[in-house]
């Protein structure tokens, strides 16, 4: 009997390699938590149940699969069937990595609750009532609630991290440019990376080491400057990590979420790090702005696409080109894209946009510099990953600006590019808190050693209390 | 009474011949069957993304440095936002505040000096798709039953050459184009040719009275598909524009169509054009930072340019027959071809240019030798062995042994005894009783037993006559 709800990724693979199972058994077992928990959980939006050599993965249903449907969450993919794989998908693809299936998200990665889906919500594993944060949440609905031993998230403001943080997961957003967008459905393309939610920090730089590195069809990105280190190291000695006071301090985070941050930062202490304050004045306070200007600017025009031409949604009914336009994106967009359409249209206009994406990219350098400021000093930032534990279902559905305010904490990290991990810390309110280590360009190394450590020393157990079998 | 000055500034496209498209591998060709030159990515599925062609860099930077172009240490691609089936992304991947080449300037010899036109810019960007409206009227959408889209073009590697206002006349408009047409092909980047659309050429044109200063309102000309239509498009645009001011009203900015059929312009429906393309850079694509190596490279393919080659000829033939070989690309023949230069691009500049061989096949040496004998042959026969001139293996010496002297030889003596012997009729042809002439031709043919090619002696018959 395999525990799919305690089994690592790696565990997997050691049972393929000692083939005590076959890849068929191993499909199986996912396939049956599947039918026993995804319609509570609505973690998956198609599943494919392929079995093969390696560790099955679930991909976000962004992540272009050929031959299997990719909606991103959006009525306005309904019924499309890619012809070719994402670079990501073929790399997995390559290494053996079977598809389990395609996990639920917000509408083009729009949203931090999957509320935004245009196929209902996905459900915290460890509480059916609360959300498991967004975008990514299928993913991380899948894995924490065993439903996929790994899967792959894409993170714009955050949706890596903060679905990891709020399910009790391992949670790594890459440094821009390290891992391909190559048929990834674009948000914003400045921000849009692609990377791993698992159970594990040695899961999640395995799955980094099969997806990351240099790809010719995609000009951002670059070759890793060293190869990826599967961490073991259990001690922290040598790492200086700078606590944001900003990052730490802000508004709206929540007492049980500080206190297991503040915890987790004692433990690092205990394990040989010296821990000091720091402080990001601006990027916090114009951080979320500057997102907000930025990727609606990208997004309205990367959805221009969906206009019902050549594939997707197409609404019936006579009329003119603007009619056909019009009525398809109507239709097939869900509100939050048309918020963010009007919003990033509005910033790019003739006469505006010095005054807004301009500006935000002048905001977005300064950001930069705050954190290559704080990184002569430190090695690593650590912050709570998400200000609140996991929200109720419904809760921030009505109120756009609160449920933006998911993401404070790690949008500044993002509009600079640079790697962030979320590893869970502890509990409040019985819910998991993420920690999160936020790195200089290329660091992922050193997060993953760091998070490695930490990991042993806080022995987070990742299975949800109320899943817990005797 | 008035006088108008023309101001009118071009906006050139010149499709690149690049092996593949743009951004993605997709074979660049022109003609085949529709949407068989298609990927994901020129057809904008979700995902996918550009990846600039280095040729097309290389190409656009010799252009630019042959316009006399600064060449961007740091270009930036852009998107230009507009919905239209042409456009599958809903933007085209452009250039717009900091184009590959900028700042040139192309000189336009005339037979009264130099004119220059200024360049502003000549940027990379990647071609729309092609639309079909079936139904309706003059192909466009207004009023079509449906529309079809050829992706085939869509991604076609495209360089904007935009140029200041300085152009001064229709048929200065249309000398630069072709002059600029001669340069691309010379690059050989670009088949350049306008019917088929490889070579598009917009303008703007307004009008000022002579003397003033500063520009009055432009208006955008599009659709003029041939150097003839350039010319009359704007023409029938200054003189639209003359009556307005001089009925005292004004110009209104605004794009405007040619119809080469009725030779008027008319506004085309703003809908087809946005005014707002929302440019921001495109976060796809890395800045082009072109070494400083490749720069130097596409320099040093550069010859002299054909501008310089019309002042350096125009010393032989004079101007017009200079200017008309190089715009024709006849002039690296007529370097070639040996004999009385006058006489050579007489020859290539008439009756050559009418027989539309290709220049490259001919072996000058000989078209030399065939000017040299063209006054001892009778024209058709001087123009069918120009026609032969096509074929690399055609040689003069041999060609008119067979065909045109030994009959001439044969045939004069007894084209002359002929005409003795017939001195009533002779008189009466050169009286201009024109049936007497087949009498004679009936006489040479029986004379040599039918042995003489009636059109050749018809014509001999006739320039010993005098006619
Ligand atoms: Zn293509």
């Amino acid at each position: 009997m395999i525990d799919t709800l305690r089994l690592t990724a790696e565990d997997a693979a050691g049972l393929l390699e000692r083939k005590e199972v076959s890849g068929e058994e191993l499909t199986r077992a996912y396939m049956d938590a599947i039918d026993e928990r995804d319609g509570e959980l609505h973690a998956y939006l198609h599943v494919v149940g392929e079995s093969g050599t390696g560790v099955p993965i679930a991909h976000k249903d962004l992540v272009t699969t050929k031959g299997i449907p990719t909606t991103a969450g959006s009525r306005i993919l309904e019924g499309y069937i890619p012809v070719f794989d994402s670079t990501v998908a073929a790399r997995c693809k390559e290494a053996g990595l079977p598809i389990l299936g395609k996990t639920n998200m917000d509408e083009f990665a729009m949203g931090s609750s999957t509320e935004n889906s245009a196929y209902g919500p996905s459900h915290n594993p460890w509480d059916p009532d609360r959300v498991p944060g967004g975008s990514s949440g299928g993913s991380a609905a899948a894995v924490a609630g065993g439903l996929a031993p790994w899967a792959l998230g894409s993170d714009t403001g955050g949706s890596i991290k903060q679905p990891a943080s709020l399910c009790g997961l391992v949670g790594l957003r890459p440094t821009y440019g390290t891992v391909s967008r190559y048929g990834i459905v674009a948000f914003a393309s400045s921000l849009d990376q692609i990377g791993p939610i698992t159970k594990t920090v040695r899961d999640c730089a395995r799955l980094y080491e099969v997806i990351a590195g240099r790809d010719g069809c995609d000009s951002t990105t670059v070759d890793l400057p060293e190869p990826v280190q599967i961490p073991t190291a259990e001690d922290l000695q040598g790492i200086r990590i700078g606590i944001p006071k900003e990052l730490n301090e802000a508004e709206g985070i929540e007492p049980g979420v500080s206190e297991q941050v503040q915890k987790a930062i004692a433990l690092a202490e205990g394990l040989g790090a010296e821990v000091g304050e720091t402080t990001l004045p601006r990027s916090v306070d114009y951080g979320l702005a500057c997102y907000y200007l930025v990727a609606p600017a990208e997004a309205s025009s990367n959805l221009a696409r969906y206009d019902g031409v050549r594939y997707g949604h197409r609404a019936a009914g006579d009329g003119d080109l603007t009619a056909l336009y019009e009525r398809t994106r109507w239709e097939g967009f869900g509100a939050e894209p048309k918020r963010r359409i009007l919003i990033g249209t509005y910033a790019l206009s003739a006469g505006y946009y010095e005054a807004y994406y301009g500006q935000a990219q002048k905001v977005r350098t300064m950001i930069a510099q705050e954190h290559a400021a704080a990184f002569e000093q430190f090695d690593l930032l650590v912050s709570p990953t998400s200000p609140t534990v996991a929200f109720r279902i419904g809760e921030k559905a009505e109120n756009p600006l609160a449920m933006y305010l998911s993401d404070l904490l790690t949008i500044p990290s993002n509009m600079a590019g640079l790697p962030g991990l979320s590893i869970p810390c502890g509990l409040s309110e019985d819910l998991p808190v993420g920690l999160q280590l936020i790195g200089p360009q290329f660091s992922e190394n050193l997060l993953f050693r760091t998070g490695h450590a930490l990991e042993r020393a806080l022995g987070f157990d990742f299975v949800p209390e109320r899943l817990r079998h005797a | 009474m008035l006088e108008w000055e023309p101001v009118i500034g071009l906006e050139i496209h010149v499709q690149l011949k690049t092996r593949t498209k743009m951004f993605c591998r997709c074979e660049n060709v022109w003609g085949e069957e529709e949407n068989t030159r298609t990927c994901p990515i020129c057809l904008a599925h979700p995902g996918t993304l550009p990846v600039a062609n280095r040729t097309a860099i290389e190409w656009a930077i010799k252009l630019g440095l042959a316009l006399g172009c600064e060449i961007a240490p740091r270009a930036l691609f852009h998107r230009k936002h507009y919905f239209y089936p042409d456009l599958p992304k809903g933007y085209q991947i452009s250039q717009y505040d900091v184009p590959l080449a900028s700042g040139g300037r192309f000189v336009l010899p005339t037979a009264e000096g130099d004119r220059e036109i200024g360049i502003v810019r000549a940027h990379l960007e990647e071609d729309a798709a092609k639309t079909i409206h079936v139904g309706g009227s003059a192909g466009r959408i207004a009023g079509a039953e449906y529309s079809l889209v050829d992706f085939n073009r869509g991604g076609t590697p495209l360089v904007e050459v935009v140029s200041e206002p300085d152009v001064r006349s229709p048929d200065e408009a249309r000398r630069f184009l072709q002059l600029l047409r001669r340069t691309v092909v010379e690059l050989e980047i670009s088949d350049a040719e306008m019917e088929k659309g490889s070579l598009r050429c917009d303008a703007n044109v307004s009008l000022r009275e002579v003397g003033e200063s500063g520009f009055r309102t432009k208006t955008e000309l599009k659709n003029m598909n041939s150097f003839k239509f350039v010319a009359d498009g704007i023409t029938a645009e200054l003189e639209r524009q003359r009556d307005i001011y001089e009925g005292g009203g004004e110009v209104v900015q605004e794009t405007l169509h040619y119809d080469p059929s009725t030779g008027s312009v008319a506004p085309l429906r703003s809908k087809e054009y946005a005014d707002d393309y929302r440019y921001f850079p495109e976060p796809d694509l890395v800045p082009v930072e072109p070494p400083a190596g490749m720069v130097e490279a596409a320099r040093a393919e550069i010859g002299e340019l054909p501008g310089a080659r019309i002042r350096r000829l125009e010393a032989e033939v004079g101007f017009d027959l200079a200017e008309g070989l190089v715009s024709g690309g006849r002039d690296r023949l007529f370097e070639e071809v040996p004999g009385d230069r006058r006489a050579v691009a007489n020859v290539l500049m008439n009756q050559f240019a009418a027989l539309s061989i290709d220049p490259a096949q001919v072996n000058a040496a000989e078209l030399g030798k065939l000017i040299e004998a063209r006054e001892t042959l009778p024209r058709s026969t001087f123009a069918e062995a120009l026609m032969a001139t096509g074929d690399p293996d055609f040689r003069a010496d041999s060609y008119l042994v067979e065909v045109a002297i030994s009959d001439f030889d044969e045939l004069d003596p007894v084209l002359d005894r002929v005409i003795a012997a017939n001195e009533a009729q002779v008189t009466s042809f050169k009286a201009g009783k024109e049936g007497v002439l087949g009498y004679l031709v009936g006489q040479v043919m029986r004379e040599t037993q039918g042995k003489a090619n009636p059109k050749v002696v018809n014509e001999r018959l006739r320039e010993k006559l005098g006619a």
